[in-house]
């Protein structure tokens, strides 16, 4: 048996392994075991994807115990670049998983927190390999079912209930846009290969169609504005581990599935696509971060900054597109490889920090940044865990976030090179719009990671935080490593992304070369960078300050006081600054986005109202938009949900009526059809 | 002898900074008719603060003390990628002109956590505005940038010079004069000069940068100082010779050296005299109408890349 067809073997039987022993096995041993066989599952995919990518195989493979199911699996670049990334997400939340889930003993139903999870990351592998439409949308379903499940694990808490519907009717929505593509592409014949769609030439007006579709089905998946709405509601309410998951894996399946379906089976479009594609990613990229930057709810804050990075693949991977469009191959290598590079980083950086959050909620039970503080003494480990994540999600070099953001601004660059100057214009206003993306995310996560884990506590809950136990640490140590590894070595990744996307939808090979002196040298881009040298030249010099410092003979005493508070004594944690605080001036300065409501309420004592009694002040914000759109969409629906109600009388007669009129209108049809 | 330049050009950028700030403080006093400190006053001050001890505050964390480090390692990282006297230097492919705004942002963000450390209002009130102030700063460099890479081809620093260099009448196009516009508001803000912060000042009210550091004594606080004033030594650099590159060395001959130095003393004494200037005759902005003179710079920049456009 061929390597990659025993780790093919491996990775399907172990997950369905860790959803049976999940069902079957209770307790300590039943937790070890979901985790375990969802980790040789993970372990086993990443090295399935490493092992084709590497060699550069596609081999087919087809289900053999699903003889009459019209499953069909094929592994290429695409799909062995998205196996690793599951493998790697799915390996770090799967150890994490066993530590974290100890807590739901009890509580909430482990075995089918277990099942699921191991149902979900067998779905998401599947999915990658689906070679047919048949096969993509049925592992698509089952892969929403199942996070929609698992988003409901704690039924019994305010919201959660709420968040998975909304996240279940969007996934619909888009499932039904999908289906609908689908069936445009395969002229009805779900079963035909993706081979076969690919040789097929469609009218322009059908592709057109064919693109929006897929852009509103994966992008509900992806959560770009405006279809985000979930993504905030969902991904706070869910287990940890799973936040984890869906944020740093099942929503990049909407990554997948638009460069599947738009460079491979459609092959490119007209530039508008591209256009398309790049203004949805900017603006997702700006509302995501402007609207984090307000958040105090630690997993709603990062669930927002999913949204901002989603943009910035969606900018990459638009830019691509654009210049595919006008057959500037090499530039459209370029950005692609740029968005999937931060598809990869998102996916470890964000993983990384949900992980984090959720230890700071296993710790203290609450997700409030305001009640939080102090924790970086008290859970030294995670704190520095989640600083790194901070620091690679707020694109710091040389971690793994400025790498990728580095390249898709360079593709950006490159847009001087399309020959309509009113179109290339475009571009330096994405740059901009991207430039302040990442400034705002800077400041976003010194409030968040500074609230939360610096100062003094400002609650009992967070003075009594305890340190994660050590399956949480080893998962999120894991995803540690993976940031600064990409991070110092584009030079490896960036020519094995160009091979995964190596002859789809005409674009070049791998144009994209770095040698070990690691200038990037791609015709017709700007810039170089070497990120192994930078970080080497970093640690040195942070090395040799305090060398020199100490053979400068500098005062090396150091005194502890108090910080000091204008002469009060005695300092408290009501006297910190808050996230409220930090994040002020941005609200004013983007006042007309946010659109804050204030509400002052003053109690003056009945005698003389120069004594107040109590303030009350209440501020809220509303994103109007969201407001907007969504309140006369579900209005919509409602009016017309009520008139369709008239057509229900009750009457049997008139339910007949009605399906016989419907018969004869069919029949009629596809008479007329004929 | 590329390399021994490149550290030769570090270690002057490293000696110069304080002197600097030294200038522009010097220069401002004899506008207002105050005799001021002299120039080497900045050196005093950094060197007694060195010899003092450090107060840390008891609430602050490994955060606080790791912080003046990684803020004065990464703007001595950022002398070696900047062309402060020749080009084209060995290290020009590190790093390009984002890879020095980033590393600067770097700094920046270890000095905010760092600021809201040890738990003081003035330290988070610090942290806040200076985080919101580089935010929306970050545009206006990154079009100011491609606006200098269309015209060079490159976002290297050296290319950009070198190119200059080659066809000097790039020097005076819109898209050079406007960049140069957008970049001087951007440095002001950047290095926390009036009118967006007060180098001057501890009014609670008005102070940003003060704000952030009030808590850092002794030894930490010298590192910052001095890092702080390696950064107005980068941006007053990059403004010298990104825009008005003549002087720069390209051959590594003792006598092109000596001349690069020249010109690089000519220009940061223009620059400071200019800054001095401005800084007698404005008053500092309220902080919510930062903001506006921010965009300002922003439509300067977006002008100065929609006119590389139209003219290429």
């Amino acid at each position: 048996m061929a390597p990659e067809q025993l780790l093919v073997a491996v990775t399907l039987s172990a997950y369905p392994a860790g959803a049976l022993a999940a069902l079957g096995v209770r307790g300590a041993a039943g937790r070890g075991l979901v985790a375990g066989c969802a980790f040789l599952g993970a372990v086993a995919g990443l090295l399935l994807g490493a092992v084709c990518l590497g060699a550069g195989l596609a081999p087919t493979v087809t289900a053999p115990f699903l003889p009459l199911t019209g499953v069909a699996l094929r592994i290429d670049g695409l799909s062995a670049f998205f196996l690793i990334l599951i493998g790697v997400v799915g390996a770090a939340v799967a150890l994490y998983g066993f530590g974290y889930s100890a807590a739901y003993q009890g509580r909430y139903s482990l075995r089918r927190l277990g099942a699921l999870l191991n149902v979900l990351l067998l779905s998401l592998t599947v999915q990658v390999m689906a070679d047919n439409a048949l096969t993509f949308l049925m592992t698509w379903e089952t892969m929403s079912l199942a996070a929609y499940l698992l988003v409901l694990t704690e039924h019994d808490r305010p919201g959660t209930v709420r968040a998975a519907t909304w996240y279940l009717a969007v996934t619909h929505a888009g499932f039904a846009a999908l289906v609908a593509m689908f069936f445009l592409l395969s002229a009805g014949e779900l079963t035909t290969s993706f081979a076969a769609m690919r040789s097929v030439s469609l009218a322009p007006l059908v592709r057109d169609a064919a693109f929006v579709l897929a852009l509103v089905g994966f992008g509900a998946k992806a959560g770009v504005v405006p279809v985000h709405v979930w993504l905030p509601m969902a991904h706070p309410v869910a287990p940890s581990h799973v936040s984890a998951l869906m944020s740093g894996v099942v929503i990049k399946m909407g990554v997948y599935g638009l460069l599947r379906v738009t460079i491979d089976l459609l092959g490119g479009g007209p530039p508008w696509w591209g256009g398309l594609v790049l203004g949805v990613g900017t603006v997702s990229a700006l509302l995501g971060v402007l609207y984090a930057l307000m958040e105090h709810d630690l997993k709603r804050l990062l669930a927002f900054h999913s949204v901002e990075n989603i943009g910035i693949i969606f900018i990459g991977i638009g830019a691509g597109l654009m210049f595919q469009s006008y057959g500037l191959t090499t530039l459209a290598t370029l950005g692609i490889v740029g968005g999937l590079y931060h598809t990869i980083n998102h996916a470890c950086f964000k993983g990384l920090l949900f992980l984090g959050a959720g230890s700071v909620l296993h710790a203290t039970g609450t997700r409030n940044m305001e009640e939080l503080g102090g924790l970086i003494r008290r859970m030294p480990r995670t704190a520095f865990f989640f600083l790194v994540g901070a620091c690679a999600i707020s694109a710091l070099p040389p971690l793994n976030g400025f790498a990728s953001e580095w390249l898709v601004f360079q593709a950006l660059l490159g847009g001087s090179a399309i020959p309509q100057p009113e179109v290339a214009v475009i571009m330096p206003i994405a740059v901009a719009m991207l430039a302040l993306t990442s400034g705002l995310a800077a400041a976003c996560f010194v409030k968040a990671f500074g609230i939360t884990f610096l100062a003094i506590p400002r609650s009992p809950e967070a003075a009594h935080a305890h340190e994660a136990p050590p399956s949480m640490q080893v998962g999120m140590v894991s995803l540690v490593l993976m940031c600064v590894g990409l991070g110092l070595a584009p030079f490896a990744v960036v020519p094995l992304l160009g091979s995964s996307l190596a002859g789809l939808g005409g674009l070049a090979p791998t144009a994209v070369t770095f040698t070990l002196a690691l200038p990037l040298r791609v015709p017709g881009t700007f810039g170089q960078m070497s990120a192994p040298l930078l970080a080497l030249g970093l640690a040195l010099l942070l090395a040799l300050v305090p060398l020199a410092l100490w053979l400068l003979g500098a005062n090396r005493r150091l005194r502890v006081g108090d910080t000091w508070g204008c002469g009060r004594i005695g300092q408290t944690a009501r006297m910190e600054y808050t996230a409220t605080a930090f994040a002020e001036p941005l609200r004013r300065i983007f006042a007309e986005l946010y659109r804050p409501s204030q509400d002052l309420s003053i109690d003056f004592h009945p005698a003389s109202k120069y004594f107040v009694q109590s303030i009350e002040y209440r501020s809220e914000i509303h994103p109007w938009f969201e407001r907007v759109l969504y309140a006369r969409l579900l209005q919509g629906l409602r009016s017309a949900a009520t008139g369709v109600r008239r057509l229900q009388g009750g009457s049997v007669h008139l339910y007949l009526v009605y399906m016989t009129l419907a018969l004869l209108v069919l029949l009629t049809a596809a008479r007329w059809g004929r | 002898m590329g390399y021994v330049l490149e550290g030769a050009q570090a270690a002057l950028a490293l000696l110069l900074a304080p002197g600097l700030v030294g200038l522009v403080r010097w220069m401002k006093a004899r506008l207002q008719n105050r005799r001021g400190a002299p120039v080497w006053q900045p050196y005093r001050e950094l060197g007694k603060l060195f010899r003092k001890e450090v107060v840390v505050s008891s609430t602050a964390s490994w955060l606080f003390r790791a912080a003046p480090f990684v803020v004065f390692a990464s703007a001595v990282a950022v002398t070696f990628l900047v062309p402060i006297l020749a080009v084209p230097l060995p290290f020009d492919g590190v790093g390009d002109l984002l890879v020095v705004v980033y590393l600067l942002l770097l700094g920046t963000f270890f000095l905010s956590l760092a600021g809201l450390d040890p738990g003081s209002p003035f330290g988070g009130m610090g942290a806040s505005r200076e985080m919101t102030v580089a935010a929306l700063a970050e545009p206006t460099i990154a079009l100011a940038i491609f606006a200098l890479a269309l015209g060079a081809g490159s976002t290297n620093l050296g290319q950009i010079v070198a190119r200059t260099m080659a066809d000097p009448g790039a020097a005076l196009s819109p898209g050079h004069l406007l960049a140069f516009g957008a970049l001087f508001i951007v440095t002001l803000a950047e290095t926390g000069r009036l009118p967006i912060d007060n180098p001057a000042t501890h009014l609670e009210l008005t102070m940003i940068h003060e704000a952030m550091v009030l808590e850092y004594s002794g030894r930490y606080l010298a590192l910052i100082e001095w890092a702080a004033a390696v950064k107005l030594l980068i941006f007053f650099s990059l403004l010298g010779n990104l825009f008005v590159p003549w002087g720069v060395s390209v051959a590594f001959t003792p006598a092109a050296v000596a001349v690069a130095v020249a010109s690089l003393l000519a220009k940061l004494v223009v620059l400071a005299g200019a800054v001095a200037l401005l800084e007698t005759r404005i008053a500092k902005l309220r902080l919510f109408r930062v903001p506006e003179l921010l965009s300002a710079s922003f439509v300067l920049a977006l002008l100065a890349v929609t006119s590389s456009f139209l003219l290429r």
